[in-house]
């Protein structure tokens, strides 16, 4: 175990895998002037500055895939990703289905989003539920260091292409990651961060640490909170919330996210088809607001679900409990 | 050339008796059979929704193909394509894309691949689009990038005027597409692009020159789409003294006359060909036809690579 930010985390899965796969390339605006000494050890044909034009990096990087190498593309800012929407959704996502399996696209792009800069909305957008709903691609975002080196890892060696969303304010954040250049975060498995019998907080990135905040202030309460941080939102690890839904009853989901159609509605979905039959209480869902991000860091984190809405909202379904019981 | 256009004028008929629309490239055969004949099997090609010729020129199976029209299991996407988007990776012919620039887009990484030593060596990619995706953004994008990053990759507009039910002359301020290539500092050449023989002349001299000095080229192809945009289609809104100046300068009818006056060609050895074209055609009718539906129990296979993480 190593102690390292981030971005210190990412940057190590980079140099790991570019170190096993020769067919491993980065690509993206600023890639080769951020990170020399990649360019040192593996050469400028595969670390590639590129210009700022998000539609053609991710075209390039869905080509070079289907032809035999494995890109990692930087679009910097989620909103950028817009501008490589067709590459990703209409080429990536679609022309292995529409030609019968003929080609793959093992390729990775990464972005980052979230409050924490006070960069407003043209930088902090959490669009990846946009993804999520976009066939034949993956969808990961992780909250933990080790978690970024090990899901980065593993998109890396995933034949499919797989959207990596970094949230800002982890970015400086330190954390203990392993050492193993094997160490590898399968996509598709969410994490059990503390385990509960009262009530299942469902989140991932910066707002895991809302709900295991909120867990402890829960905890003194007498109550057990359950968190779970999905790290991969799409292949969505269904059976982990549903098994821990069994086992509570209650749901709270907590994105930074806005909640229409978003993460926190799917696993409301999912509570109310697959796990009716368990539930004590109506799902909640702690979301950002529907509206753009703003830069006033106040206004910023007022979009932000709290540790302390998460801890009120628990409250608040078992109060509803015990007046129904009463 | 009469094997393309024997299949679409074909597929035409069928859409009258219900089968799938198709977006032909009726009058632009030559631009394909041309350009795709300068090429070499290590080469690589990308196409667009007007796709049959440059498939067919290439070698691809009209069988195949009218299954693949026809949503059948047999065609070289097991259905899942249609018209419209139609690869065939054991041809070259590679991330066919109907979204207009979509080729564009990808081609690039496809040439960068081919420069990192993927493909078979001296190879290099062809990118088939027309004057509508020069009006995307993501040309501009696509040139500036193969000319930054010295990229083997031959784009050939075949520019037919139209641009889906809109004429080019509603679109852009100029005629000439290679115009805007120069101005990426593309080595570029414009052509008659129904003139086969001088089509592919020039493709030959930019192929060579691309595998030279594995930078890119640009041919700009000047035709007329002579079909509507998308089967069917009157063609209502098109000059009939425009389309009649162009049907007389038809590239097959052009080339049967241009064989015929060398003597290299005689009335009964084009008959031959037709009824060739047509006997090849009819059989692909019968081979699609008797093709199977795809199972609907594997509608969502293909969606996902198999292979996720390595344990």
């Amino acid at each position: 175990m190593s102690r390292m930010t981030t971005e210190q985390a990412i940057h190590q899965a980079l140099a790991e895998e570019m170190q096993r796969d020769a067919r491993v390339l980065l690509m993206g605006e600023g890639v080769a002037t951020k990170r020399r000494d990649l360019v040192q050890d593996f050469g400028a044909a595969r670390v590639r500055n590129t210009p700022l034009a998000e539609a053609i990096i991710a075209g390039t990087a869905v080509g070079a895939a289907a032809s035999g190498l494995r890109p990692v593309i930087d679009l910097l800012f989620a909103p950028f990703l817009t501008y490589a929407m067709d590459a990703l959704v209409n080429s990536a996502g679609k022309l292995r289905y529409l030609s019968g399996g003929q080609f793959d696209f093992p390729l990775v792009a990464m972005s980052m989003t979230g409050s924490g800069w006070c960069v407003g909305a043209q930088h902090n957008h959490n669009l990846e539920a946009m993804f999520v709903h976009a066939p034949g691609l993956k969808v990961v975002m992780p909250s933990t260091p080790a978690d970024f080196k090990g899901l980065l890892k593993a998109a890396i060696r995933d034949d499919n292409p797989v959207l990596f969303f970094s949230d800002l304010a982890l970015l400086h954040q330190e954390g203990e990651v392993p050492d193993d250049r094997e160490h590898l975060v399968p996509l598709g498995q969410a994490a059990v961060r503390r385990a509960g019998t009262d009530v299942t907080l469902v989140s991932y990135a910066k707002t895991v640490e809302a709900c295991l905040q909120a867990a402890a202030q829960l905890q003194a309460q007498g109550i057990a909170a359950e968190v779970i941080d999905l790290r991969t939102l799409k292949p969505l690890d269904e059976a982990t919330v549903l098994n821990s839904l069994r086992k509570t009853g209650r749901l709270v989901v907590v994105t930074e996210a806005s909640g229409l159609c978003g993460m926190a509605a799917e696993l409301a979905a999912l509570a109310a088809t697959r796990a009716f039959d368990v539930l004590r209480a109506p799902v909640v869902r702690l979301t950002g607001p529907d509206a753009p991000g703003a830069s006033s860091w106040v206004l910023e984190q007022a979009a932000l679900p709290t540790a302390e809405a998460v801890v009120q909202a628990v409250q608040g379904m078992l109060a509803e409990m015990a007046v129904a019981a009463s | 050339m009469l094997r393309v256009r024997a299949y679409e004028e074909t597929l035409v008929e069928l859409q009258r008796a219900g089968a799938p629309g198709t977006c032909t490239s009726v009058g632009q055969e030559a631009c394909a059979v041309g350009v795709v004949d300068a090429l070499e099997a290590r080469d690589r090609i990308l196409t667009n929704h007007r796709s049959a010729a440059h498939l067919i020129a290439r070698g691809a199976d009209p069988g195949r193909l009218m299954a693949e029209v026809l949503g059948r299991v047999d065609g070289y996407c097991g259905g899942r394509s249609g018209s419209l988007h139609i690869s065939a990776k054991e041809l070259g012919v590679v991330l066919t894309s109907t979204i207009v620039g979509g080729e564009l887009s990808m081609a690039p990484g496809v040439a960068l691949a081919q420069k990192m030593g993927q493909g078979e060596p001296g190879g290099i990619v062809a990118v088939f689009f027309g004057d509508g995706a020069a009006c995307e953004g993501i040309f501009h994008e696509s040139l500036n990038l193969a000319v930054q990053w010295q990229l083997p990759l031959l784009f050939v507009c075949e520019n037919n005027d139209w641009q889906a039910f809109v004429h080019r002359r509603e679109t852009m301020p100029d005629n000439a597409i290679a115009d805007w290539a120069a101005g990426h500092g593309l080595p570029v050449a414009t052509v008659d692009g129904n003139d086969v023989e001088a089509v592919h002349a020039a493709a030959c001299e930019a192929v060579a020159a691309i595998r030279a000095d594995g930078r890119p080229r640009f041919l700009e192809l000047v035709t007329y789409r002579l079909r509507g945009h998308f089967e069917p289609d009157d063609q209502a809104y098109v000059d009939a003294d425009e389309l009649a100046h162009w049907q007389a300068r038809d590239p097959v009818q052009n080339q049967a006359d241009r064989l015929l006056a060398q003597n290299a060609l005689d009335a009964a050895g084009l008959t031959q060909l037709r009824q060739q074209a047509a006997a090849r055609i009819e059989a692909a009718v019968s081979f699609a036809q008797a093709s199977a539906w795809p199972d609907p129990r594997t509608l969502t296979r293909h969606v996902y690579a198999e292979q996720g993480v390595q344990p």
